[in-house]
C-alpha cells in the first residue's frame, strides 16, 4: 500500500487514514488552534479601517516562527504591518486547522478525499503543525540527525514530526501531480 | 471686472528626483519546510515555471536568502503576506 496521499484524478487528492493517525492529526490540529489564539474584538474604530491588537513579535519562538515581522531591518514598519495583517494571517491559520478537523473520519480511521480547495488548507496547516513542532524540538538542518539518534523523550515528537513530514510531501507530491497550482486565494 | 492677481503659491519641497528604489521580498532558509513544498509555493503564488521555482528553492537552501519578487513596496507587502500564509519566512526590504 503507498503511503500517504494520492490525487483523484479530477483535482483532488484522497488518503487512507488508519485510527491512530486520525487521532494524530486530530490533536496537532487542535495544538494549532490553542497556539493561535482567535484574534481580539476589535472596538468600532479599530474594525472600520481594520486595525488589529498584536503589533510585535512574540516572545514565543512558536509563535515568533509563525508569526514573522516583514521588515527585518525596521521594528516601526514591521509593527504597522503587523497591526494591519495578523489578525487575518492568525484566522487564516486556524480555518485551515479547522478544514483538517472537519474532514477527519469520526473514529475508527477511513479515507478523506479533498477537493483542490480543502486540499491545500490541509497543506498549509500540515506545515504550520511542522513548524510549531520543529521549532519546539530545535530542529536545525545541522543537529537533525543527532536528534533523530535520540532516545530521550523528544525522540517520540521527533518520530510525529517525521511522519507529518512524509504525509505533507506526499500531499505536495499530489498536488504537483494534479497540475493545477491553487488559483483565486486573493 | 478686474481681479488681482493671484500669487501663485510656489511649493518649496525640494524635488526628489531618485527613481524610486524598487522593494523586494526576500525569504529566508528555515529547517522545516520542505524543499518541494518551497518550490510548490513560489509556483503557485508567484506562476514561475518549475525550473525557476526550483532554482530559487535551491537558492534559498543553500545561499540562506534568496530575492524572490520585486517591485513597487504595496506589491511586496501583498506577496510578503501571502507567503506567512504559506508559513515561509519572508520580508522586504528596498533594494539597495
Amino acid at each position: 500500500m503507498t503511503f500517504g496521499f494520492r490525487p483523484t484524478g479530477d483535482g483532488g487528492v484522497t488518503v487512507e487514514l488508519d485510527s491512530d493517525e486520525v487521532a494524530v492529526l486530530r490533536s496537532m490540529a487542535n495544538l494549532v488552534l490553542e497556539l493561535v489564539e482567535p484574534p481580539a474584538p476589535k472596538d468600532e474604530f479599530a474594525e472600520l479601517v481594520g486595525i488589529g491588537s498584536s503589533d510585535q513579535k512574540s516572545d514565543d519562538p512558536v509563535l515568533a516562527r509563525l508569526f514573522p515581522d516583514a521588515y527585518g531591518d525596521d521594528s516601526e514598519a514591521a509593527s504597522d504591518f503587523r497591526r494591519y495583517t495578523e489578525d487575518d494571517l492568525r484566522q487564516g491559520k486556524r480555518a485551515n486547522a479547522e478544514t483538517i478537523l472537519g474532514a477527519l473520519p469520526e473514529a475508527n480511521g477511513g479515507r478523506v478525499t479533498l477537493g483542490s480547495r480543502d486540499a491545500h488548507a490541509w497543506m498549509k496547516a500540515l506545515n504550520d503543525v511542522r513548524l510549531a513542532l520543529g521549532t519546539r524540538l530545535g530542529v536545525t538542518e545541522e543537529n537533525y540527525d543527532a536528534l533523530a539518534r535520540g532516545d530521550d523523550s523528544g525522540s517520540a515528537a521527533l518520530h510525529l514530526y517525521d511522519w507529518l513530514g512524509g504525509l505533507q510531501e506526499s500531499l505536495v507530491q499530489a498536488l504537483f501531480q494534479t497540475g493545477a497550482p491553487e488559483q483565486g486565494s486573493e | 471686472m478686474s481681479t488681482a492677481p493671484v500669487e501663485l503659491e510656489r511649493p518649496d519641497i525640494e524635488e526628489d528626483v531618485r527613481p524610486e528604489l524598487p522593494w523586494v521580498t526576500i525569504v529566508w532558509n528555515d529547517p522545516v519546510n520542505l524543499m518541494s513544498y518551497v518550490t510548490y509555493v513560489f509556483q503557485t503564488v508567484f506562476g514561475y515555471s518549475k525550473d525557476k521555482a526550483h532554482k530559487l528553492m535551491l537558492d534559498v537552501h543553500h545561499k540562506g536568502r534568496a530575492v524572490v519578487s520585486s517591485g513597487s513596496r504595496e506589491e511586496m507587502e501583498r506577496d510578503v503576506t501571502v507567503l506567512h500564509e504559506y508559513g515561509l519566512w519572508a520580508t522586504l526590504q528596498q533594494d539597495k
